[in-house]
């Protein structure tokens, strides 16, 4: 026997360099030591810098009072809370623009990216002319100009006086002014709980519904009206149940006082302008996305369909649509986060979200830059964890299931 | 018999085909009404653009070019077209443009920077075009430290003691290389460049600069930056250190080795999870504390630095995309050749990967330069930070659509521009017969 036992060969020291078995082993641990001692130089700069300053590293700050105010909260907040709650404020403030954004962006984009294909040439046209223009154009310019066009043109409060009023409220119930925009807020009287009730068990009613129905249709091929029934579902098991209940929910309308509008809800500009401009520029984003997904389908599926003797809008729904959201969603994942990450341009038009409460005001105050930022990217850096998580979810889900 | 016959004997000559189906008419019909629906969106967006134009033009028509003040400019609009006219007041713009373009550089030294911004376009020729002379690459090269010298001013000596440190680093590899294998001529290489950087390049230059006066501008600080120039300042520097970046993250995170492989997760989800404003707040405020006691660092490099790192962690994504849609069979057919992994991702996968991902890419790229107005949130001046500081002047207090409009125009010329040359590479690069 002349076979030569590999395992038997003597290791020498320079094997670790030549031999491909060991040389990644050595590579990776000189990686190793290189992040170990540059993580521990940077530790200990800080350490240093830090007792340099005379400071400790400790977050106590944030169960110290805040006495700052918060224009817009949607939670109780009053200057005597800890910086603590400030930052809370500042986090549900962040999530609501990061989630009305959404939902707008969405609606914007996939409006904007289907009328993109359309053959209307001038339609067509003006979608493309939105998209390019908002894609290519700084989104803080966005922000900013939006500002701009809510301060500049709409309407001072007392510009609804008097008879001759050069304002008035849209549907006499919103008021559209300089300072935001004045909306009826429902007011939950007594008994409330039954009406929220029955909305929810009538969701839940609507989804079980859908399902029995597509059952029904798999296995009969029978297809129901489920719009209608959904809707009929929607609406009136609410509205009777208000009306039995005597009207517990109520809509309190703002209503002009001597300086400004009282009552119903406030919408503040800056809410308004962040929301509205972050919205239009991921919108024009998902709208691309959108487009490259309908694109993306063959002819062919949509002449099978034709074939098969659907019509246009089944076709879109059953067809097109179902595939093209496999090729949207990951760039409209992208998207979402890129309008979370975004809205921390707040600052630019003085909303109040968490990069300007407690990556702001708390930390100018307290001068804890280094535990400030932590909890600040820590915060983002969860955030964008949980909505990429969600969406992944949902993609695995409707993925294509091969083999 | 009879000789009626009911078939025609000569031909009919040809009639024109009808309005409807011919020129403007049949393509209106087409494209703008064929169905109810389109004929409502088509009148409805017809009349919306008229809507439009007819507010603007008046507010173009009527703009007001020489004037001090946005007061002069509403009085001459006033007089000229009427009390209640509306016309735009350009002479902002002409009053300032030299802040937009420089920000506070001194105005004595313009030409330093203008002659960079040509040199720039020189350096990019060869990059950009194929039918430039390849030898132009050396300039490319070259190209970061002229400009250095040229903006911030002080000696030459710097930049060019910063580039001996990689022909150090060249040197030693070729030297190593032949005796001891690569891997060891790679380490060598890096450690004499970083030996040369830290402790005798300082040195080194010191004696350059008494050698050779003549090579010194006067410096000029980094706060007297601003305008455009500042936005591509930090916006070229980053395209430029973000690629080779984001393809060695990339390749590490494709590596398979497990230690490289988590260090770049976890640099690239950190990097993509955090909004780029917080990376900048960590630039100015944070970054001394991180450094040894006593280091201060230029601000316009401390955020150069953010961005870059900020982008390269985009890229990388980006690239791991096209080298994810490579087949298998490039890279087994590179190693079927006998090529190393280096030769091997240097000729056979990054030409096709960065070719897959050249859309990508260049959408990296211009997300990259709209993000440079972020920097107007630490309080730099560029485009957008003068706007505000313009704004808060008492002269042009007030004004606010030609200024956004105008910085808004130079960033969509900019953007959409690499957005044109790219697809223009795209069409180079395809090399499927189609």
């Amino acid at each position: 026997m002349t076979s030569i036992d590999v395992s038997r060969e003597q290791f020498r020291l320079s094997m670790l360099l030549y031999d491909t078995r060991y040389r990644s082993l050595t590579i990776q641990v000189v990686a190793m030591i290189a992040l170990m001692s540059a993580a521990a130089w940077l530790v200990n700069n800080t350490v240093e810098n830090l007792s340099a300053l005379g400071k400790d590293f400790s977050f106590r700050f944030l169960g110290q009072r805040a006495g700052y105010d918060i224009s817009q909260t949607l939670i109780p907040y009053t200057n005597d809370d800890t910086h603590a709650r400030a930052a809370l404020v500042g986090i549900v403030n962040t999530l609501l623009v990061a989630f009305v954004g959404c939902l707008l962006a969405t609606a914007i984009g996939v409006t904007m990216g289907v009328l993109r294909l359309s053959r209307n040439w001038i339609v067509a046209r003006l979608a493309a002319v939105y998209v390019d223009g908002f894609r290519n154009i700084p989104v803080l310019l966005w922000i900013l100009a939006t500002m701009a066009v809510i301060t500049d043109t709409a309407p001072a409060p007392s510009a609804f006086r008097g008879d001759n009023a050069t304002a008035s409220m849209i549907f006499g119930s919103v008021a559209v002014t300089n300072r935001g925009v004045y909306v009826p807020w429902p007011i939950f009287g007594p008994g409330w709980q039954i009406v929220v009730g029955t909305f929810l068990l009538s969701v839940i009613a609507i989804l079980v519904f859908g399902r029995w129905a597509k059952a029904r249709q798999d296995a009969t091929g029978q297809i129901l009206p489920t719009f209608w029934i959904k809707l009929g579902l929607f609406v009136l098991p609410v509205l009777i149940a208000d009306q039995i209940a005597g009207r517990p929910i109520s809509l309190d309308y703002p209503e002009l006082q001597r300086f400004n509008f009282e009552g119903g809800g406030f919408l503040d500009k800056s809410f308004i302008a962040l929301t509205l401009a972050l919205s239009l520029y991921t919108g024009a984003f998902i709208a691309e996305a959108v487009r490259a997904g309908i694109q993306a389908i063959s002819r062919g599926q949509s002449e099978a369909a034709a074939a098969l003797g659907l019509r246009s809008g089944r076709i879109m729904s059953l067809v097109i649509l179902p595939q093209a959201l496999r090729v949207i969603i990951p760039p409209l994942i992208s998207q979402y986060l890129n309008l979370t990450k975004n809205s921390s341009l707040a600052i630019a038009v003085g909303y109040a979200d968490v990069r300007a409460t407690l990556g702001g005001i708390t930390m100018n105050q307290t001068g804890r830059e280094l535990e400030c930022m932590l909890l600040l990217m820590g915060f983002y850096l969860i955030l964008s964890l949980l909505i990429s998580g969600t969406m992944n979810w949902y993609n695995a889900r409707v993925a294509l299931k091969e083999r | 018999m009879h000789d009626v016959s009911f078939v025609r004997h000569e031909m009919l000559s040809p009639q024109p085909a009808p309005a409807s189906q011919v020129g403007p008419l049949r393509w209106a019909r087409e494209n703008l009404f064929s169905s109810i629906l389109n004929s409502f969106l088509t009148i409805v967006s017809a009349a919306a653009v008229i809507l439009a134009l007819a507010h603007l033009w008046p507010w173009f028509a009527h703009s007001v070019w020489h004037a001090g003040s946005l007061r002069e400019c509403r009085e001459m609009i006033a007089q000229r077209w009427g009390e209640d006219a509306t016309g735009a007041c350009f002479a902002v713009i002409r009053d300032r443009w030299k802040q937009f373009l420089f920000g506070f550089y001194p105005s004595e030294l313009y030409w330093r920077p203008t002659l960079s911004f040509v040199l720039l376009l020189a350096a990019l020729a060869p990059i950009l075009f194929s039918a430039v002379p390849r030898r132009m690459l050396w300039f490319s090269i070259a190209f970061p430290g002229i400009v250095y010298w040229l903006l911030w001013g002080g000696s030459l000596a710097l930049p060019i003691c910063v580039y001996a440190g990689f022909l150090v680093g060249m040197l030693v590899h070729r030297l190593v290389g032949p005796r001891f294998g690569s891997l060891l001529a790679l380490i060598g290489g890096v450690l004499a460049t970083l030996i040369w950087w830290f402790y005798l390049a300082g040195p080194v230059a010191g004696l350059l600069e008494t050698i050779l006066p003549f090579l010194t501008l006067e410096p000029v600080a980094s706060k007297r930056f601003g305008g455009f120039m500042l936005s591509i300042v930090i916006g070229a520097t980053g395209i430029a250190f973000s690629l080779p970046l984001g393809v060695l993250l990339a390749l590490g995170r494709r590596s398979g080795l497990f230690i490289i492989q988590s260090i770049c997760i976890g640099f690239i989800e950190f990097i993509r999870g955090v909004p780029l404003i917080t990376l900048l707040l960590v630039a100015s405020f944070l970054l001394n504390i991180f450094l040894p006691p006593g280091t201060n660092f230029d601000i316009i490099l401390r955020v150069i630095i953010m961005v870059t790192l900020f982008s390269a962690a985009y890229m990388a994504e980006t690239i791991r995309g096209g080298l994810a849609a490579l087949p298998r069979g490039q890279y087994e057919a590179a190693d079927a050749l006998g090529l190393d992994y280096w030769q091997a991702m240097r000729l056979v996968i990054m030409p096709q990967a960065l070719k897959i991902s050249i859309p990508n890419i260049v959408n990296n790229f211009i997300s990259l330069f709209k993000d440079t107005t972020l920097v107007a949130i630490i309080a730099l001046l560029d485009p957008i930070g003068l706007v505000t500081s313009i704004r808060a002047d008492s002269n042009w207090n007030g004004i606010v659509w030609e200024l956004y409009g105008f910085v808004a125009l130079i960033f969509f010329i900019c953007c959409y521009s690499m957005s044109v040359y790219s697809k223009h590479l795209e069409r180079r690069l395809r090399t499927d017969h189609r």
